[in-house]
């Protein structure tokens, strides 16, 4: 299971490609699909290498980027 | 209630802090200086802001943000600082923010004289800024009026959720006058404004604006705009009458025009001349109505005015034709005697 | 917006979304417009100081106008340049108020140059956040105050002429040598690492309010990639290799108390 987890909503989207250039995994590509304003939107082509850092949902000028992350095992003797 | 004896000047802004003033801003300029310093005098320490602004520009739109603040607020100037306030008035009544405007008008075009003058009619009632809409334009006579018509300003600005103004000149803010000024208001007894930037705690957030990009919903917003206009017409219209009833000759004027009008009206009665005086107190809503009735009955409807006849128009769209309307003004504020009045009367009438 | 439902596998957590302070509502900005990412981190500044029930903003005439769309907060919206004149009065008549003006360039530093300089002189506590980037961006791309020399705007087709237009004004340079204002600190947001300095800064123009401090401004290098005439990414390089040259970045006055 990759760490990270990007979710980006489809409509609020508008294909800049900041997120993309921030990428420093190269995680995220353009989709080749149009949303309904007609813009290219932006997805994880990569996802099996996404950290869940979230720079590229900080240079989201959209803030269509939602981002999760794989939490660590809980410690044993966590209460 | 006791009697003082107080300039105009003073009188407004002693009154404009018993209607619950609470903040005021302003740029100095002749000749409503005593204003601007009684206000600094007083207003701190009765509870309310004074500040004095980088300029006029500045001040209006420091009223914009208080009014939208929902507390009672106010400026005052003469007429080169209201020529820069016009771009914030446009804007406080597109915003229906309601305001007090004070305007001790002075000789013009350009920087004129601080003479008393009444060329800023026009300005003040027909708009001044861009876009369709009104200001409640009240004109007081003397002192004491002065101070009522304060009061009632604010009452009317709120009530309308419109900007009012006081049209006044140098003369009515310099003189000296015994006034009966009433008590201050009870802060409870001003209208809620549900519609004020408070913060939007618990509540949809409130959101002020003067504009909309559609054209539909601009339409929209002018037409709330003229509905409450309609309404200030039909029941804000206030004017004085002296004389009227027999009269073969009536005098508009306004202001300090119609305090000297009422002293001509006395000479010419003295003298068997059937002379009467209509005064507007409301220059917007300006008495259409009533100066229409007496143009029914009497000939001649004489405008006298400090200016090249701007009031002139709205009394000859009243009288429409139904009596002769001649008109006597001076200009650069060179205030007219009685007796010259009484001569420009005496031409009229048929001895 | 159509949030499509995903599905996030068991084991995930939220780390970024979108913050409270911020509606629904879609922005009208162009594609890759840095107007957004500065207006999401003033919402996150509303919601880490827990201020949105009394926080009133003012948008300004320019692309921000449509600014009391993007927030669940009140607002107004101010006449072009007027926006500290209007925070003044409002903060004036209700000090509990968190203020804050957002302004561009042309707003802020041409036609509103006397009523930012005169708030600042005072000392008025709000929080500024002025937006530069170079240019007009809502009357379509004609010269700002802050046009770099060079630069080829609709106003200056031929590249901005010094000896004809002067130099881009330095407006928090200017502010800093006032005695009254708390914070004046120029930041940008052309990468992630910046736009979390940006964001403490705007914290910070918000908590000086919050603790009565006064008179805070955070100027936000920007793109308009619409005007600029550049893809979006190619624009934020534009801010690296020319706007900074111009407009360093850094704190240009931090009152200690
Ligand atoms: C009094 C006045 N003058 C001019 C305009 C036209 N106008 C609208 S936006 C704008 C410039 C805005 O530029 P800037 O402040 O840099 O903001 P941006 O659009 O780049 O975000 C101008 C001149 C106006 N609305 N009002
Ligand atoms: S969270 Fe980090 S690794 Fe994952 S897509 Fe975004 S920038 Fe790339
Ligand atoms: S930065 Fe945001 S708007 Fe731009 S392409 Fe990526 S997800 Fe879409
Ligand atoms: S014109 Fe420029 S500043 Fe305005 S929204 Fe578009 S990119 Fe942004």
């Amino acid at each position: 299971m990759p760490k990270g987890l990007v979710v980006i909503d489809r409509e609020r989207c508008k294909g800049c490609g900041l997120c993309i250039d921030a990428c420093p995994f190269g995680v995220l590509g353009f989709s080749g699909e149009y949303n309904s304003s007609g813009y290219n939107v932006a997805t994880m082509l990569h996802p099996e290498k996404c950290t869940g850092c979230a720079i590229c949902a900080q240079m989201c000028p959209d803030v269509a980027i939602e981002v999760y992350r794989q939490q660590p095992d809980q410690p044993k003797e966590a209460v | 209630m006791s009697r003082v004896l107080m300039r105009g000047n003073e009188a407004i802004a002693e009154a404009a802090i018993r209607a619950g003033l609470k903040c005021y801003f302003c740029y100095p300029i002749t000749p409503q200086g005593e204003l601007v310093e009684y206000m600094a005098r007083e207003l701190p320490k009765r509870g309310g802001v004074f500040l004095q602004a980088e300029s006029e520009v500045a001040a209006i739109n420091m009223v914009y943000g208080a009014a939208a603040a929902g507390v009672r607020t106010m400026t005052s100037s003469s007429s080169p600082g209201i020529s820069l306030k016009q771009e914030g008035i446009s804007y406080l009544a597109g915003s229906r923010l309601p305001c007090v405007i004070v305007n001790m008008m002075r000789g013009g075009p350009g920087l004129g004289n601080i003479a008393p003058a009444q060329g800023d009619y026009f300005q003040a009632t027909k708009g001044g800024g861009h876009g369709d809409y009104r200001l409640i334009v009240l004109a007081p006579s003397t002192v004491p009026e002065a101070a009522q018509l304060v009061m009632l300003a604010f009452d009317l600005a709120d009530k309308y959720r419109v900007p009012a103004m006081i049209l006044g000149d140098g003369m009515l803010g310099q003189m000296m006058e015994p006034v009966e000024l009433p008590p201050p208001v009870d802060p409870s007894s001003i209208p809620e404004k549900p519609w004020a930037l408070t913060g939007a705690e618990g509540r949809e957030p409130n959101v002020i604006l003067s504009f909309d990009l559609s054209p539909q919903g601009l339409r929209e917003m002018n037409r709330v705009l003229q509905d409450t206009y309609r309404e200030i017409e039909r029941s804000e219209v206030r004017w004085e009458e002296v004389e009227t009833a027999d009269a073969e000759i009536v005098l508009v004027a306004y202001g300090t025009m119609g305090r000297i009008a009422k002293t001509v009206v006395e000479r010419a009665r003295e003298e068997g001349i059937k002379a009467g005086l209509l005064r507007p107190i409301t220059l917007w809503p300006f008495p259409y109505e009533p100066l229409r009735e007496l143009a029914e009955r009497v000939p001649t409807i004489l405008t006298v005015e400090l200016s090249a006849g701007q009031m002139w128009e709205d009394v000859r769209l009243a009288v429409e034709g139904r009596a002769k309307t001649p008109f006597y003004g001076e200009l650069g504020g060179v205030v007219p005697t009685p007796r010259e009045i009484l001569s420009e009367v005496k031409k009229h009438v048929s001895s | 917006m159509s949030q499509v439902s995903v599905e996030i596998p068991p084991g995930y957590q939220k780390v970024f979304g979108r913050p409270r302070a911020l509606s629904d509502a879609p922005y009208t900005y162009c594609p890759g417009c840095h107007h957004g990412i500065i207006g999401r981190l003033i919402a996150e500044a509303i919601d880490e100081l827990g201020i949105q029930g009394r926080t009133v903003g003012i948008a300004p005439v320019g692309c921000s106008v449509f600014l009391y769309r993007f927030y669940r907060c009140d607002f107004i919206q101010a006449a072009h340049g007027r926006a500290c004149a209007v925070a003044t009065g409002l903060k004036r008549a209700n000090p509990d108020l968190i203020v804050f003006s957002y302004q561009g360039d042309g707003d802020l530093a041409a036609i509103g140059t006397a009523e930012t300089v005169h708030a600042a002189a005072r000392g008025e506590n709000f929080t500024v956040i002025f937006v530069n980037n170079q240019i007009y961006g809502m009357t379509g791309g004609e010269m700002a105050p802050t046009t770099l020399p060079g630069q080829r705007t609709v106003t200056t087709p031929q590249g901005r002429d010094v000896a004809l237009t002067g130099y881009p004004l330095k407006i928090s340079e200017m502010l800093a040598q006032l005695d009254a204002p708390a914070y004046i600190t120029r930041q940008s947001v052309h990468d992630a690492r910046h736009v979390q300095l940006a964001r403490k800064a705007i914290l910070k123009a918000f908590r000086n309010q919050l603790e009565g401090k006064g008179f805070s401004l955070v100027e936000v290098l920007a793109t308009c990639p619409t005007n600029f005439r550049m893809p979006p990414v190619e624009a934020q390089k534009w801010v690296t290799e020319k706007a900074m040259q111009f407009f360093p970045l850094g704190d240009l006055k931090v009152r200690d108390e």
